[in-house]
């Protein structure tokens, strides 16, 4: 019963987030401050995590697949379909949820518990939009961009780790990269990258807007922020992936 | 002026406000007191429709403020200045954005002109030169302040406060009190003051309302508070030994 409670108060905020934006140029910038804040600081981890796991790829498969009846370019061809597939999008999105999740929700909930929620809405401002909108924007604009770095390194990760290691050379690398590749399988990912950015987003956004009580809830609600939201990306994931690739 | 009549208020079976019924005055610091718990902050949440109330009407001037539409409502905001019990400045702007803040939002004016005027409110609160720093790097009394100029950024016609002394030194809460009793006479504003603080009733009750248990209990002047035959009331006024000793002076 209270999931539905919940599922329905979600939806009445997501309403006031879409109506009546107030000023155009007010919402320009803030949307600027939150590409900032939500998108350009995540670059370093993202790029971090995505050379350590097409690395880790790379060598699991070549050592997983050391038969000689294996062809050579197996190495690459699985480094970029698990990039590709699952690696830049859902678990990029996991890392994200608990890394914008929990900024959103503790920035908004500290907000709510210090009146300035009130503030806002006694002055004549709707809150929810001023405050969610710019973000909902920022990280559905600025994730993509993510996801594609998050490739870009992943797959120079694997390559730079499997030739040092020398478990793949350059040129067996390459051919798998290349071989019976996709090009829909890009799309998919930045499919999954916006529905997921907009999940993280407003379901983060939903938990700080509705704390009750001070600094301790709002602790709580940042938790809980990230993990309704990775339950979430991990639904959605199967829900797309039925939808996008059978 | 605001009107309310009948406004009842309750949260899960748990009655707040009891039929309140009251008029607060234009050019007038109005006070609501009462003990901790009373619903003084609920009762003014309720005016400024942060809540809705269960039953009663709630008038601004001659407009049913609580029965009107969205858009109707938002006009009558955009004329209500409001200073929350802990300030609630935003924390990740400045002063000086603070107080700028309802200008970018509801006027077309220049950056010059916001300026001027941010620094004209800034200085009637007697905060100069702190612009640019953050409200966690001003003291409490200066938040205070600095929420109280961004309340009256707008020129307001209504201006609510909720405890505008509360955690301030006697020295510096007699300032805002009397910062808040200028600013209402001089912009001829209908204020409504929140406090349980006996200094603030004795020194800018123009209008006193006291709240007992979420009803209204008595109701009055400053020149009347030492007068009152009212128990419930006088409990409250004579809880501090100061106030008792004035009584025994008169
Ligand atoms: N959002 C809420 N949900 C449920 N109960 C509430 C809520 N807000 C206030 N109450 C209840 O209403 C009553 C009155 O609270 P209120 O905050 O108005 O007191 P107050 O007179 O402002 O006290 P103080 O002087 O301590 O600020 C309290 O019993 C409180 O528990
Ligand atoms: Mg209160």
């Amino acid at each position: 019963m209270r999931i539905f409670n919940l599922i329905g108060s979600y939806f009445l905020l997501l309403g006031k987030v879409f109506s009546m934006p107030e000023k155009k140029m007010i919402y320009y910038k803030l949307t600027i401050k939150e590409i900032e804040k939500l998108g350009l600081n995540s670059i370093v981890i993202v790029a971090i995590i995505s050379a350590f796991m097409g690395a880790i790829i790379t060598i699991q498969t070549a050592y997983n697949t050391t038969s000689p009846f294996l062809p050579s370019y197996l190495v690459g061809l699985a480094a970029r379909d698990s990039i590709l597939l699952e690696f830049s999008s859902t678990i990029v999105g996991l890392i994200l949820a608990g890394k914008v999740g929990s900024n959103i929700a503790s920035e908004i909930g500290t907000m709510r518990v210090s009146q300035q929620i009130d503030a806002l809405e006694v002055m004549g401002v709707n809150s929810a939009s001023y405050l969610i909108l710019p973000k909902i924007i920022a990280t559905i604009f600025f994730n993509p961009f993510l996801t594609m770095l998050s490739i870009v390194v992943g797959i120079i990760g694997g390559w730079s780790v499997g030739v040092f290691t020398g478990v793949v050379t350059t040129q067996e690398y390459i051919n798998g990269i290349q071989y019976a590749f996709i090009p829909f399988y890009i799309t998919y990912a930045l499919i999954k990258t916006v529905v997921f950015a907009f999940l993280i987003t407003t379901i983060s956004a939903f938990q700080g807007y509705n704390v009750e009580g001070g600094s301790l809830e709002v602790g709580q609600a940042s938790t809980r922020a990230v993990v309704a939201s990775s339950v979430a990306i991990l639904l959605f994931n199967l829900i797309l992936t039925q939808l996008l690739l059978s | 002026m605001i009107r309310v009549s009948g406004i009842f208020k309750s949260f899960n079976e748990h009655a707040v406000l009891k039929d309140i019924n009251a008029t607060f005055e234009k050019g007038k610091t109005n006070l609501i007191i009462g003990q901790s718990g009373s619903g003084k902050t609920v009762l003014l949440k309720c005016m400024v429709g942060l809540f809705d109330v269960d039953d009663g009407e709630i008038y601004y001037d001659d407009v049913l403020f609580n029965k009107i539409s969205f858009t109707e409502r938002k006009d009558i905001r955009k004329k209500i200045g409001m200073l929350f019990q802990s300030g609630a400045l935003f924390d990740s702007s400045t002063v000086e954005e603070n107080v700028m803040f309802p200008l970018d939002m509801f006027t077309n004016m220049t950056l010059e002109e916001k300026r001027e005027r941010v620094n004209f409110c800034l200085k009637r609160v007697n905060i100069i030169n702190f612009n640019h720093l953050f409200p966690a790097e001003i003291s409490g009394g200066m938040q205070k302040r600095v929420a109280i100029a961004r309340a009256i950024a707008l020129n307001p016609r209504f201006l609510f406060c909720d405890e505008p002394n509360s955690g301030l030194d006697p020295k510096t809460s007699i300032l805002i009190d009397e910062l808040i009793k200028e600013i209402t006479e001089e912009y001829d504003i209908t204020t409504i003051v929140n406090t349980h603080d006996m200094n603030s009733v004795m020194g800018i009750g123009d209008k006193i309302i006291y709240i007992y248990k979420g009803e209204k209990w008595w109701e009055g002047t400053k020149e009347d508070v030492l007068q009152s035959d009212n128990k419930e009331f006088n409990d409250f006024v004579f809880a501090s030994a100061l106030t008792r000793k004035i009584k025994g002076i008169l």
